[in-house]
């Protein structure tokens, strides 16, 4: 008996008796579509915390200048003039898992508009810190590399200056003073709110380092240097390569401590990410279980069909049939009931997983790799629950299955 | 002639539980190929018993059974499914026949195991559905045909694979008289054209009287065996 034929004698078995064969694939449909609904849900959660994460700044890294050790007596960090602008850009064109990076200089100072003034934190950044950030300008633009050329006396404010400046004034083209150096704001910064420590992200004034450096402090180094990796998973390899790259700059012996430090915040990544695995597992297993149960009503409705059709395996074998075509016969009608439960299910799971995303605005991700594994796990059961069922109809004793009615 | 069938002091024992019921005790019997046999005894005398051990359904307790000179009593499940298959057609009281399912389809069933093709499939049951004369009913399920019909459709089926032994077990026990004579003119037509051994189980004398050969059973012992006069040289009854 060729498999063509086992398969036909299959799906005309199921149809007679369609109803009973929807049913039970209806334990298949909802495993499925649950397996595929729920992971969809899971893995769209996982990649929503993800993306919240790497906008707190979980790939980015700060690198400060490192401790004075004089005589046994170490300073803070930053205690060392050791970084310049130069260390940012060499990071930038020589380092693949780098994507940006910026000195950072930060001072307090007292900003006056009219006859306002306000006391905030002032920033000289690169253009480059607008991509590390994730900053969106609400208003004009951003500080760009002709500012940082040519020390430009431009300024790009946030939403808490701005209030307490001008009001309901717009501030664009508006000039403020710092330390009486007039400075032209060319842009508003998008409000960011608070950090988790209360810190309010808006009250911040930017320009150009290289203005900060020569017309505000009057040095030559950099304060610090923030740094984007490509990625949270390649925080550690930039560090790496960071690391050996500054060395290198700054001539440091290799028995020598390096002269400045690197931070990141992945731990951070790593806990939450592991949250959001542990609750797509957890999602998928309860899933699972269902897929299970429905396997089980496969294996109940097959053996009640075994008994039902005693007599007709009983005529198969008199005419010829071996134990192993009755098995099959079986086992494909299993399979068939399982697999087309299977795809009914991953119609379903996906249904259910767009309508959540369009209705509900719920972040879903149907992989592939889910839908593959969802479609061969509910063929495997199938055979796993068809096989007992197939194995008894085909050990029947051939008269005694004749003889029954 | 040849010899198609031998049993050597065949003996079948049931048990159950604690006792053990001897349903055949030491039955030897030899049928020539194109012989046209009546097995007859009453209920229990261990006919079904000893056609259930021709029909390589049943073993032997122990005894030899030979079907062509080949030892078969002691074959695997699967090598008796063969030799049913190829070799031996039944022929049963309830016709036997799938629900639901065509004439045709029905005939089909032996050749679905022994992998022929569809169109050749088809066309061998299409010609043994009109040699037993149902030709214009070939779509009809069983549940739209008589019982003398559903009888020629199980007998279809017992002859599509051209075994060389046909097992009738009491297969006019559910038909009228009249019936009954049309299914034994086809099986005496089929033995005498088509040279088919043909072995019949009954406990009707008159359905035994259409046979050539006429063994007794009783007990589980064989007790008698005699060639029935009226029917043994003379011409084949008509259809």
């Amino acid at each position: 008996m060729n498999w063509l034929m086992t398969l036909r004698i299959a799906l005309r078995a199921l149809g007679r008796n369609k109803l009973r064969a929807v049913l039970t694939m209806l334990g298949i449909i909802i495993g499925v579509g649950a397996v595929i609904a729920m992971v969809a849900i899971g893995e769209g959660a996982k990649a929503t915390i993800r993306s919240q994460i790497a906008s707190l700044g979980t790939n980015v890294l700060v690198v400060l200048p490192g401790t004075l050790n004089q005589g046994g007596v170490r300073g803070g960090s930053g205690g060392v003039n050791t970084l310049v602008d130069g260390d940012a850009k060499a990071m930038m064109s020589e380092i693949p898992s780098v994507t940006f990076a910026s000195p950072v200089m930060r001072r307090p100072e007292q900003i006056i508009a009219g006859n306002l003034n306000w006391g905030t934190l002032t920033s000289g950044v690169a253009p480059e810190f607008q991509q590390i950030r994730d900053w969106q300008v609400a208003e004009g633009r951003f500080i760009h590399e002709g500012d940082v050329e040519s020390a430009a006396k431009v300024a790009v404010i946030g939403e808490t200056v701005v209030t307490n400046l001008f009001g309901n004034d717009d501030p664009i083209d508006a000039v403020i003073r710092i330390r009486n150096i007039p400075f032209r704001v060319v842009g508003v910064l998008a409000p960011k709110g608070q950090t988790s420590q209360g810190t309010d992200q808006d009250d911040t004034v930017m320009i150009p380092y290289t203005t900060m450096q020569k017309r505000l402090m009057r040095i030559t180094y950099v304060q610090s240097i923030v740094v984007k990796a490509v990625s949270a998973e390649r925080v550690a390899e930039a560090q790496e390569q960071m690391t050996a790259l500054l060395r290198q700059r700054h001539r440091i012996g290799p028995d020598r401590e390096d002269d400045f430090t690197i931070r990141n915040l992945s731990d951070i990544a790593e806990a939450a990410s592991n949250t959001a695995q542990v609750m797509a597992i957890l999602l998928g297993s309860v899933a699972s279980i269902s897929l299970l149960v429905g396997g089980i009503g496969i294996m109940n409705i097959m053996l009640v069909s075994v008994t039902e059709r005693t007599h007709e395996i009983g005529i198969r074998m008199a005419v010829g049939a071996r134990s192993r075509d009755i098995m099959l016969q079986f086992l494909v009608e299993a399979v068939v009931m399982a697999a087309t439960g299977g795809g009914i299910g991953i119609l379903l799971g996906i249904g259910t997983s767009e309508v959540l995303k369009l209705w509900a605005n719920w972040p879903t991700l149907v992989s592939p790799a889910i839908v593959a594994v969802a479609f061969l796990f509910s063929g495997a059961v199938g055979v796993f629950f068809g096989f007992y069922p197939a194995k008894k109809a085909s050990t029947l004793d051939p008269i005694e299955a004749l003889r029954y009615e | 002639m040849s010899e198609l069938i031998r049993v050597e002091n065949v003996h079948k024992i049931y048990r159950m539980g604690d006792v053990e019921v001897p349903a055949l005790r030491g039955v030897n019997v030899v049928i020539e190929r194109g012989e046209f046999v009546a097995i007859m005894g009453s209920s229990g005398s261990g006919k079904s018993t000893f056609m259930n051990i021709l029909g390589c359904l049943d073993r032997p307790t122990s005894g030899k059974y030979y079907l062509e000179g080949e030892e078969v009593g002691s074959l695997s499940r699967n090598e008796w499914a063969h030799i049913r298959n190829q070799r031996i057609g039944f022929v049963f009281q309830g016709f036997n026949l799938l629900a639901r399912t065509s004439a045709v389809e029905n005939v089909e069933l032996p050749m679905m195991y022994n992998g022929n093709a569809g169109k050749q499939r088809r066309e061998r049951a299409l010609e043994v559905l009109a040699l037993v004369g149902l030709g214009n009913r070939v779509d009809h399920l069983p549940n739209q045909l008589s019982g003398g019909q559903q009888q020629r459709v199980a007998i279809a089926r017992a002859l599509v694979n051209r075994p060389s032994l046909i097992l009738a077990d009491e297969p006019t026990g559910n038909l009228d008289s009249a019936t009954s004579n049309e299914i034994m003119g086809l099986f005496q037509r089929l033995n005498a054209e088509q040279g088919i051994t043909v072995i019949l189980v009954t406990h009707e004398p008159d359905i035994a009287a259409h046979a050539r050969r006429q063994i007794q059973f009783k007990d589980g012992l064989v007790i008698a065996d005699r060639p029935n006069e009226a029917v043994a040289a003379g011409p084949v009854g008509t259809l």
